[in-house]
């Protein structure tokens, strides 16, 4: 018995490309891949690459900053524009922001910071484990800012714990913030396990 | 329909109510610190007036004297008034309208953290935004900073 058939739609050219496409990819896959081991070089297998400890300790400490998740004002607003797809932090491996300091091995001072705040900032400085740094962004980080000779404001993120990094700004846009990991990393790199961090 | 109140006639009635202890200016009314609460309480519980609602309080510093600043809402008559106190700088004591509108507490807490003015009648006079052991009240004009008069 014949079969009714609608007449059928004319394949578009996407269509056709993929079929193309997975018609060739079949065709080639044909055969199970044997295992690596059976045939790959073996000078590639017993390759070997020479460095000292202090190089291989600070590529990887300077390739995975950790930023601690404790920021205190509008600085912050930048920082997440810098850890967001646009500017990227995590082609530098930092876009891990840790909830508990002892996890993180950056601390990011982004905003003003008042003296009632300050216990647990240092607190948490405090937590974190070595090596740690401090990357103290804007003018209200690095020296109060605007607010340089009030009250309530601590004058500077140096008053607390040990800065490594300043960026200026108010706040320092993204690039800045990229350009001062950059500075952190160089100063990283620079490090020995031979000569405690001060 | 809501109905506005005029300021006028709010002055009038507290007048008739209060005497002399209502002063009517062009934009808001001054009432003394002694029957600060009677006006208050009469301003929120009279029908008629219903101001039930505490939109802000605050504190300025006319160096000779404290004035302080409540602006109460008539949700039901669509009005906004001010009220102003006049309170002086020695021992600076006000009545607390906390028992009135709750939403008093906190920003009369505000107001003696950072002027010195304590209300008498708070459930909870402590400092609010500084910390315990903190010297002096910075939004007085006569305010020192230790730490910075030296350099800065």
């Amino acid at each position: 018995m014949e079969i009714e058939r609608n007449p059928l739609t004319p394949a578009s050219e996407i269509d056709l490309r993929e079929g193309r496409g997975i018609e060739s990819l079949r065709a080639a896959s044909q055969h199970a891949i044997p295992d690596p081991e059976a045939w790959m070089n073996e000078e590639i297998k017993r390759n070997l690459l020479f460095t000292t400890v202090d190089g291989a300790l600070n590529w990887a400490r300077k390739s995975s900053l950790w930023p601690v998740t404790a920021f205190t004002a509008c600085c912050t607003f930048e920082f997440i524009g810098a850890s967001s797809p646009r500017f990227d932090i995590a082609r530098f491996g930092m876009e891990v922001l840790r909830a508990s300091p002892r996890q993180a091995d950056l601390l990011v001072c982004a905003g003003t910071l008042s003296w009632k705040m300050a216990p647990q900032i240092k607190r948490l400085y405090e937590q974190m484990a070595e090596p740690k740094w401090v990357v103290a962004m804007g003018a209200c980080a690095i020296s109060g800012g605007i607010f340089h000779d009030s009250y309530a404001v601590v004058p500077g993120y140096n008053r607390l714990v040990p800065v490594d990094v300043y960026i200026p700004g108010c706040p320092p846009r993204p690039e800045a913030l990229l350009a001062g990991f950059e500075t952190l990393r160089k100063k990283i790199a620079k490090d020995s396990i031979t000569r405690p961090r001060a | 329909m809501t109905t506005n109140l005029d300021l006028n006639s709010i002055a009038l009635r507290l007048k008739e109510q209060y005497g002399q202890v209502v002063f009517a200016e062009p934009d808001y009314l001054e009432v003394t610190a002694g029957a600060l609460p009677h006006i208050a309480g009469y301003l929120k519980n009279t029908p008629g007036l219903d101001f039930d609602f505490l939109d802000m309080v605050t504190a300025a510093d006319y160096t000779d004297r404290f004035e302080l600043i409540y602006r109460l809402v008539s949700i039901k008559n669509n009005t906004v008034i001010a009220l102003k106190v006049k309170c002086g700088r020695d021992r600076a004591e006000i009545p607390s309208l906390a028992g009135l509108w709750k939403g008093a507490q906190n920003q009369e807490r505000e107001i003696y953290d950072l002027f010195g003015i304590s209300f008498t009648g708070h459930p909870d006079m402590r400092r609010i935004v500084l910390w315990e052991g903190y010297e002096g009240h910075p939004l007085r004009k006569d305010f020192k900073e230790k730490a910075y008069d030296a350099g800065n």
